[in-house]
């Protein structure tokens, strides 16, 4: 649940804005980074880290945990991501409902999950291990999604709600994969949001997308397009006002663009807010 | 199928393209497994492109793509941090390229840059502070990001021409022809604050210094060089080797030996 001082709007902290992060004062309530590009052992990375935490609250946003890993999850993984968490004492801790390892191979990409009663139990006894490893709630995001398994026998908010009733978890929903999940895979966005259980939604993402050959691909490459927006609105409209933030990792732009970009969601926000009054 | 044959199957699809694989996953899922296969390779891809700027730029652009190539069909990732996955690339530059040392010593250094850029933080000992030290019964602790290379080859003249000095903006000057050096060498590679250093090292400084980081005492090390090269030169190197150490900001502390 949101109260009235939780950081509102965030962009997502990338490299090239590094300097305009240290050096300046920045319009943001809450930045976030990639958890996996700060779990070193010292070194500058963790240096700006540090310092662009005494500026603004910090959420930790990782792609390796393998929550889906049948394998179960990687004690020193684990282990760094605590060291982390107890150091910047983040505002958010959030991985994606996939898995990117298993015996011994590990992908470095989102991969898929079926939504079965067997991957539900896996998920569920991951992230316990992850919340008692980490000695807080995870939020679990939903990933952009290429293909269906036959295996599935509920659809992904069915098993993100079970899942939230199972451990405690939260949900980071990322509205621009619910677009191009659906796009790709044949649901309605309106269903996934009447769907996901609203009490539990900490956090929203936004990115852009891009065509592909036969696929919306999240490539997190473009501005918020507008469909998404537009979908953006009606989860502001379900969920109240949640913590968002602004996705970029190619084709980044100066970051007044971005900026310009998060004023859009505070202007949507505000809208609804307006609407509801 | 389980969750863990689906799993399998996927890995034997990214890093084999196994058709059987894919099929078990079925007909339906081919388009959205050729988008995994794209986003796997291509991530692998531009880890070791950002990992290994120097070599890239030694090599150009289409052979540094077809080693990196060969290293993905060879190597499949194993480790959590892409980090690890660039660690394993000198070895299939070696094999590559055996002919030219120059090249698989250019990514090793370039590695272990990296590898201190973000090693543990540590600050030198400042000399200063060293008055009163027993030298005879002293133990150096080397920052830990040190460590050492072998060198065969100008690697190091090859970097520093493409790259500049570590942390500096890209040299703009022509690299050298690469070729043997006279003699094996080793580089020294370690980080102050927060910028990586290396320097070339004969064998004898860097059996030295190989010995520091294992523990010996400095009395150790004078004792040593006095019966190779007499008293008075032993004494003269260690201690301008010392001096060089301290200089440089390899040793982290000096403690006494409290060895028998």
């Amino acid at each position: 649940m949101t109260s009235p001082t939780t950081p509102r709007y965030g962009l997502g902290l990338r490299k090239p804005h590094y300097a305009d992060f240290l050096e300046t004062t920045v319009p943001v309530d809450f930045v976030e980074v990639i958890s996996e590009n700060f779990m070193v052992a010292g070194g500058r990375p963790r240096e700006v880290l540090r310092r662009v935490r005494e500026r603004h609250p910090v959420a930790l946003h990782g792609v390796s945990m393998s929550l889906g890993g049948v394998d179960g999850l990687d004690p020193q993984y684990l282990q760094r991501l605590r060291q982390l968490v107890d150091e910047i004492q983040p505002l958010f801790v959030s991985d994606h409902l996939c898995w990117t390892r298993t015996g011994g191979f590990s992908a470095h990409d989102l991969l898929p999950l079926p939504f079965s009663d067997e991957a539900l139990e896996i998920v569920s006894r991951n992230v316990l291990m992850a919340q008692e490893a980490l000695g807080r709630t995870l939020l679990v995001e939903n990933p952009s999604s290429y293909l269906t398994f036959a295996e599935s026998v509920m659809s992904e908010w069915e098993f993100l709600d079970t899942l939230c009733a199972r451990t405690g978890c939260g949900l980071l929903l990322d509205v621009n994969n619910i677009f191009v999940s659906a796009s790709n895979n044949g649901f309605d966005p309106h269903d996934y949001l009447a769907g996901v259980p609203p009490a539990r939604v900490r956090q929203i993402h936004l990115a852009g997308h891009s065509q592909g050959h036969e696929r919306l691909i999240d490539t997190h490459d473009h501005p918020v397009s507008a469909p998404v927006w537009a979908l953006y609105e009606r989860a502001i409209r379900r969920l109240g006002p949640v913590p968002t933030m602004i996705e970029r990792d190619d084709h980044i732009p100066p970051l007044g663009e971005l900026l310009a970009e998060l004023d859009l969601a505070r202007k949507i926000a505000a809208g609804v807010k307006q609407a509801a009054a | 199928m389980s969750l863990r044959a689906i799993q399998r199957n996927f890995r034997d699809w990214l890093t084999q393209e196994s058709a059987a694989a894919a099929a078990a996953l079925g007909d339906a899922a081919a388009p959205g497994l050729a988008v995994h296969l794209n986003t796997y390779r291509g991530q692998l891809m531009a880890c070791l492109t950002e990992a290994y700027g120097v070599v890239h730029a030694w090599l150009g652009d289409e052979a540094f793509a077809a080693a990196a190539a060969t290293h993905i069909d060879r190597v499949p990732p194993c480790s959590w941090t892409l980090d690890d996955y660039a660690q394993d690339f000198p070895d299939t530059l070696c094999t590559l390229y055996a002919a030219d040392p120059e090249v698989a010593e250019l990514a090793c250094l370039e590695q272990a840059l990296a590898k201190a850029f973000i090693g543990p933080d540590c600050d030198a000992v400042d000399p200063a502070t060293l008055a009163d030290i027993d030298w005879d019964r002293a133990v150096l602790k080397l920052v830990p990001t040190f460590m050492l290379l072998p060198a065969t080859t100008n690697a190091a003249a090859i970097w520093s021409a493409l790259a500049g000095e570590p942390g500096a903006a890209a040299g703009d000057s022509a690299p050298p022809q690469a070729q043997l050096l006279p003699a094996p060498a080793q580089l020294a590679v370690w980080r102050v604050g927060f910028t990586p250093r290396f320097r070339t090292l004969e064998a004898a400084e860097a059996e030295a210094l190989a010995l520091m980081a294992g523990g010996r005492n400095f009395g150790d090390l004078c004792a040593l060089l006095a019966a190779r090269e007499g008293d008075a030169a032993g004494a003269a190197l260690a201690g301008g080797w010392l001096g060089q150490w301290l200089q440089d900001g390899v040793i982290a502390a000096v403690h006494k030996d409290r060895r028998g």
